[in-house]
């Protein structure tokens, strides 16, 4: 999808800095991260680990507090929020997709899908009317009434990806979401990420999947807290792979 | 492309190098195309000459070349035995890489590093065009089964180009 960047941008991030410890423990965990992300952009975040990309997607997220520099979501400055206002505008602006995909044991596919719009107030027949659309959307209208312990991993991250819809956020995070995926469930995964953008969402992803940061729009690398290359990337074709396969010399 | 691929598609039944083409082109998809139209008909010329294949007994129709229809010799198919049989597999060129890597930081003549981060960026744009190729194929395809073989075997290369960026980066702080 084309990206108009006329618009504001949806996530940004100035000089941002997070340091862990103190003295001689002191740990720049962020150091200096300057970040534009617009709106319907799809943003790998790479680097080993250690590098502080995932404290920088909890920065961006709302999900912890910088020690110096901005934080801006959806056309808000965050960092200084109030924990309530903030807590409030995480629920609406921000769905969350982790590796260990996070999902409550305990409470069925649906009902862990329905649970975030339970939790903004909404009523329990729109929620559950929500939920079902997701599962319908992520495919997984089948297990609705499963448990995540009954599902494979590639299933559990489908629904986790529904219930981070709930609210219907402007921004995705996801924290190595292909981490505990077989190669055919990555694709999978893949695939609904680009359903997503399609959708107009924005996505921001911290990986080590090379198969996740190849088919983004934009591929940052991080190295000790520090943006060290940042650059768009560009469809080709399959004419390049013939070389791969063993068919030209 | 290995000429028993042509032979064991034969052995199935009697064929017309039109009939080969369009299965090779079932099973690779859009990597089909670096095969060249006429390549079909170049080997089947050659296995027919080397005696593996022949022509079969036409039934009266006119001789265009794609009316021609091909069968296995009793030679051709011994071949398509030994073949299936034969342990074969692609080999890695990655000698000449890691020695470029060594020889460059020796010279000073170019910074191992960059170089590896040129290749990096074309195994990535590689990789971009692979698994974007098995995103649009429909759920688990011929094709889609090839191309996840070329993005596994690009997600290694990548993951070995990452302990080499380490291990350089380390040795030249060293020296």
């Amino acid at each position: 999808m084309k990206v108009s960047q006329s618009q504001e941008p949806v996530v940004r991030a100035c000089n941002l800095r997070r340091d862990f410890g103190r003295g001689e423990g002191l740990v720049r965990a962020v150091d200096g991260a300057d970040l534009d992300v617009a709106r319907g952009e799809t943003v790998a975040v790479m680097g080993p680990s250690g590098c502080g990309k995932s404290t920088l997607l909890h920065l961006l997220g709302g999900l912890d507090r910088p020690t110096a520099g901005e934080v801006w979501l959806a056309g808000q400055r965050i960092d200084q929020m109030s924990e309530r206002a903030l807590a409030d505008l995480r629920r609406s602006e921000v769905g969350f997709v982790f590796q260990a995909f996070q999902l409550m044991d305990e409470l069925t596919v649906l009902e862990n899908v329905e649970l975030p719009a339970l939790l903004a107030g909404r009523s329990p027949r729109s929620a559950r009317n929500r939920a079902s659309e997701l599962l319908e959307r992520v495919e997984m209208t089948q297990r609705s009434g499963h448990l995540p312990t009954e599902l494979s991993g590639g299933q559990r991250q489908r629904v986790a990806i529904a219930r981070a819809l709930a609210n219907e956020p402007t921004v995705i995070l996801a924290d190595e979401p292909t981490g505990n995926l077989d190669s055919a469930a990555t694709t999978d995964m893949l695939r609904l990420f680009d359903t997503l953008r399609a959708s107009g969402l924005t996505l921001i992803i911290v990986t080590h999947d090379e198969r996740v940061a190849a088919t983004a729009d934009r591929l940052i690398s991080m190295r000790d807290g520090a943006f060290v290359d940042d650059t768009r990337l560009a469809d080709g074709t399959t004419r390049s792979l013939s070389k791969l396969i063993g068919l030209e010399d | 492309m290995q000429q028993e691929v042509l032979l064991a598609m034969l052995a199935k039944e009697p064929a017309q190098g039109s009939r080969l083409r369009a299965r090779l082109d079932g099973a690779l998809g859009p990597l089909g195309e670096a095969i060249n139209a006429g390549h079909v008909y170049v080997q089947l010329a050659r296995l027919e000459k080397a005696g593996l294949v022949a022509l079969q007994a036409s039934a009266g129709t006119p001789d265009g070349p794609d009316r021609k229809v091909y069968e296995l010799t009793p030679a051709g198919q011994e071949r398509v035995t030994e073949w299936l049989a034969e342990v074969s597999w692609p080999r890695p060129d990655l000698a000449e890489f890691h020695l470029k890597l060594i020889a460059a930081a020796a010279a000073h003549v170019a910074d191992p590093l960059s170089i590896i981060d040129a290749q990096r960026r074309e195994l990535r744009r590689r990789l971009r065009d692979a698994q974007r190729a098995v995103m649009a194929e429909p759920g688990r395809s011929d094709v889609a089964l090839l191309l996840e073989g070329v993005v596994l075997r690009l997600q290694a290369d990548l993951r070995w180009l990452e302990a080499c960026e380490e291990a350089w980066t380390e040795r030249m702080a060293r020296s």
